[in-house]
């Protein structure tokens, strides 16, 4: 049975199941409810960006969101990113183009964090770029390249017009 | 025959063709590695040789990476070894089955195997097809036998994907969140979720737990306790009541026996005079009476793997067979360790490796694989996936060793040295278990604890641990290291990326300015005047000239350029790194250059990948990064108290790969390591017009010498 919970996620309305609570944290959900495990558990303690997902627009840190935090609004996750058509979306083809990532655990919550920063400013300087990043950790010393990527897809968002 | 090729370790130790390659029904070949993928594309590597060797295109090439139940046993993924040992042996078994299957076509087309070539897996005679292809013939071929290193590999002039920027296999799935790319997103139907309470230190007994207060604070009232001695775990269908029951548990256990460190233990000046065992390797002491002797001590604290990810583990008992799913680095020794601590028949233990989050070391992903063991040997038939809290992670994992290292130098008249002592203080930097004096984290919480361990640490001709790249290359009369290898550190400590290299060049290569700095000469002129490899010299000269070395100003301003050198093991990849700062209460970084050569080179966009995360990372060991100790153990347990290197403060990086494809492949991971830490303390020393001798040089270590 279905409960009164319910959820939009990369723009599909999902109710959650009885066990789900208002204050169930949204990366909780994410992962072992809907399966959309992209969304990377890293420290549940909004210190490092690996849970970070875009609500309304805005960079959030998923693994404190409580439900009712987000109740009534659009949550687009890592698995939202590319086109219903499956093409990439021109983050995901710069960090490729760059090959930006060694273990690529810290991706997907700075490829949200990237995301937010260029709707809001298509073209942001390196040190924009890297405030805009700041709550994101890598452990692997990939920040030259995921710099690089942002500034590619940047350029060609605003070349696609 | 005199004519065969020396076979290396892993193919001597694997010793069937069938354990590398098999071609599969789809036309593909599967060629199996024991080394795994963490991060640093290896996968990517050794399919790019498989492919050369075969004549295949690289979409006919599938690599299986860590399964105990197909691949080879490579013990470990670790010391840059992958390409040049992995690497090596994949290159001589797809040469010989390759000559094989030529053989065996050229027997049923009646011609001499000379008379074939291959293209796409067929064989092609006089530029025309033959109808024959490798599958066609592979089924007549016995591949349970062994190789006989008899077929030549190819020449480096004939590759035509090694040497080329491949683009990782790995990274698609990567940005697109894909399901089951790491091992934390397995979910099989029925998996319950498992959380643990650790043991605070070895030797703790728990004395009391409120079995139905974790209960309540779980919210799960069906939540199980696997209870063992002093080994407890939570399982529930619901993560976040797993997890919930083992926050409450911790702060409400009791336990006896507990340590209580004070602080002073977490710096590597506190090792000086601890228990040790004492070697001396190198030159008898040399009597340097009436020379002018140089001493300095450099120390380095205790860091943390610190993986972004949490070691998590996932295994199922079904009665009989243990299988195990693990993002540790060795597949075949974890499976021997698991069936010893859980008593059962390593022939019923199956290990197999999916990606993690990278640790470039040991950190707590074994201990996390018999975790999940121990539960799933409890609960027969439900598949359990165990995932330590981040707290746990940072407060259990195995941590690279605190160092103490001395350098006395004695000089000649020209000030440059004659005699060199490498005198080093540090715990063992590889307590893998099976491999070094280490043993599964829980198997300490179980019935029977391990008795003490003799202390080891790898050997000088893998390269050292504590005494890794103590040897200077320099010209000189004579040199020796002192290795006290302390046996009663207060944390567990294992392999980070580099082992000792790290400290021991930012010792050695901070000596050296200070000995330029002595002589009155440019730091890498005294440097070049003293190194007779040719290599050497020309990763530090385009390093230099990357750098705009020759208009680096006087220094002690604020601003400040530094260099170092160092060879990986002083036998893996040559590296030179360059660094500029600017110093005022804090270091901030403001450009970082290296060249390194690696002799042949795989994959240069996969090379300069690692190149340029070994700085970063290294920067951030350098600048931020201690673990605290405190109580029972470590203190730091979050993002807060165990700050790194953050997007803010990342410099711009150029990297080049320099040297020749006819010099074979040397392992590059962690070749910028060491000298980015000692490029960085060279800088800084250049900056401030004083030399900080203590890593990290954080803001407390500024305004200490600023005020000193
Ligand atoms: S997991 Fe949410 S910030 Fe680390
Ligand atoms: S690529 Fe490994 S943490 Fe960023």
């Amino acid at each position: 049975m279905s409960g009164s919970n319910t959820l939009t996620v990369n723009g599909k309305a999902f109710s959650l199941p009885d066990h789900v609570t208002p204050d169930t944290p949204l990366l909780d959900i994410l992962r072992n409810t809907l399966g959309l495990t992209g969304t990377r558990f890293g420290c549940g303690l909004e210190q490092c960006g690996a849970c970070m997902v875009l609500v309304d627009g805005q960079p959030v840190q998923a693994c404190n969101a409580a439900l009712d935090s987000v109740a009534g609004k659009a949550v687009t996750t890592i698995e939202g990113l590319a086109g219903p058509d499956g093409k990439l979306h021109p983050l995901q083809q710069a960090f490729l183009d760059e090959q930006a990532g060694q273990c690529g655990y810290c991706l997907s919550g700075i490829l949200m964090a990237a995301k937010a920063l260029l709707d809001r400013n298509p073209a942001p300087s390196r040190t924009e770029i890297a405030a805009a990043l700041d709550a994101n950790l890598c452990r692997c010393g990939s920040h030259i390249r995921i710099l690089k990527a942002v500034e590619r897809a940047a350029a060609t968002l605003r070349a696609e017009g | 025959m005199n004519d065969t090729v020396k076979l290396p370790a892993s193919l001597t130790g694997n010793p069937r063709l069938d354990r590398w390659v098999k071609f599969e029904d789809d036309r593909t070949v599967r060629v199996a590695s024991g080394k795994v993928e963490i991060g640093q594309g290896i996968v990517t590597a050794l399919a790019q040789i498989a492919a050369d060797e075969l004549d295949l295109p690289l979409n006919r090439v599938t690599l299986l990476s860590g399964s105990t139940e197909h691949g080879p046993d490579e013990q470990y993924t670790s010391s840059s070894l992958s390409i040049m040992v992995s690497g090596a042996s994949i290159r001589l078994v797809c040469a010989e089955v390759r000559a094989l299957l030529t053989e065996q076509a050229a027997l049923r087309l009646n011609c001499s195997p000379e008379d074939l070539i291959v293209s796409d897996g067929a064989f092609v005679r006089d530029g025309a097809p033959t109808g024959l292809d490798y599958w066609d013939v592979a089924p007549a071929l016995d591949l349970s036998r062994a190789p006989t290193g008899r077929a030549k590999p190819k020449a480096a002039s004939a590759y035509r994907l090694v040497g080329q920027d491949v683009p990782r296999a790995d990274l698609p799935g990567k940005v697109c969140g894909a399901p089951d790319t790491y091992l934390h997103d397995m979910r099989p139907a029925g998996a319950v979720h498992a959380r643990t309470l650790r043991q605070p230190n070895p030797g703790a007994v728990l004395t009391d737990l409120d079995e139905a207060s974790v209960r309540r604070a779980s919210g799960d009232p069906a939540l199980r306790i696997v209870r063992r001695a002093n080994f407890v775990a939570f399982v529930s269908q619901s993560e976040r009541a797993a997890e919930a029951a083992a926050v409450h548990a911790e702060s409400n256990a009791t336990w006896s026996g507990l340590r209580d460190l004070r602080g002073p233990e977490q710096e590597g000046g506190w090792l000086v005079g601890r228990p040790a065992e004492l070697r001396e390797i190198g030159a008898p002491t040399a009597n340097t009476s009436g020379a002018t002797m140089i001493e300095a001590t450099y120390t380095r604290p205790y860091i943390a793997h610190a993986s972004m990810g949490p070691s998590a583990g996932v295994a199922l008992y079904d009665g009989e067979t243990m299988t195990i799913w693990s993002h540790g680095q060795g597949m075949h020794p974890l499976r021997k360790n698991i069936a010893e601590v859980l008593g059962l028949d390593p022939a019923k233990v199956v290990c197999h490796h999916r990606h993690g989050p990278g640790c470039y070391g040991h950190n707590g992903a074994d201990d996390a694989a018999l975790d999940a063991g121990i539960v799933a040997l409890a609960l027969p038939g439900e598949t359990v996936r165990l995932q330590w809290r981040r707290e746990e992670e940072f407060a259990y994992e195995p941590v690279s060793p605190a160092m103490s290292v001395t350098v006395k130098v004695a000089l000649d008249a020209a000030g440059n040295p004659t005699d060199w002592t490498q005198e080093i203080w540090s715990a063992s930097h590889v307590q893998r278990p099976g491999s070094g004096s280490g043993y599964l984290l829980a198997s300490e919480a179980l019935e029977n604890p391990p008795g003490p361990v003799k202390v080891t640490d790898p050997p000088e001709e893998r390269g050292g641990g504590g005494t890794r790249n103590a040897v200077p290359l320099y010209r000189m009369a004579a040199h020796r290291i002192r290795h006290h290898l302390v046996t009663q550190g207060p944390v567990r400590t294992s392999a980070l990326r580099g082992l000792g290299a790290p400290t021991n060049v930012f010792a050695m290569e901070c000596m050296m300015d200070e000995l330029a700095a002595r002589a009155g000469k440019d730091p890498l002129a005294y440097r070049l005047a003293l190194l007779d490899d040719a290599r050497a010299r020309a990763v530090l000269e385009r390093t230099a000239a990357m750098s705009g070395w020759a208009k680096r100003g006087k220094g002690g301003e604020g601003k400040g350029l530094g260099i170092a050198f160092a060879r990986y093991k002083n036998m893996a990849a040559y590296s030179a790194v360059a660094v500029a700062v600017t110093v005022d209460e804090e270091v901030r970084l403001d450009h970082v250059w290296s060249a390194s050569d690696a002799g042949l080179v795989i994959n240069p966009d996969g090379a300069r990948n690692q190149l340029e995360g070994g700085i970063v990372q290294a920067a951030s060991f350098a600048l931020k990064e201690q673990v605290r100790l405190e109580g029972s153990g470590i203190a730091s347990r979050d993002w807060d108290a165990y700050p790194i290197l953050r997007f803010s403060e990342i410099p711009p990086v150029d990297v080049e790969v320099i040297g020749s494809a006819d010099d074979p492949a040397l392992g590059m991971g962690e070749c910028t390591v060491g000298p980015t830490c000692a490029a960085i303390g060279n800088a800084v020393a250049h900056a401030l017009g004083r030399r900080i001798y203590d890593m990290p040089l954080n803001r407390e270590r500024i305004m200490a010498a600023l005020l000193a």
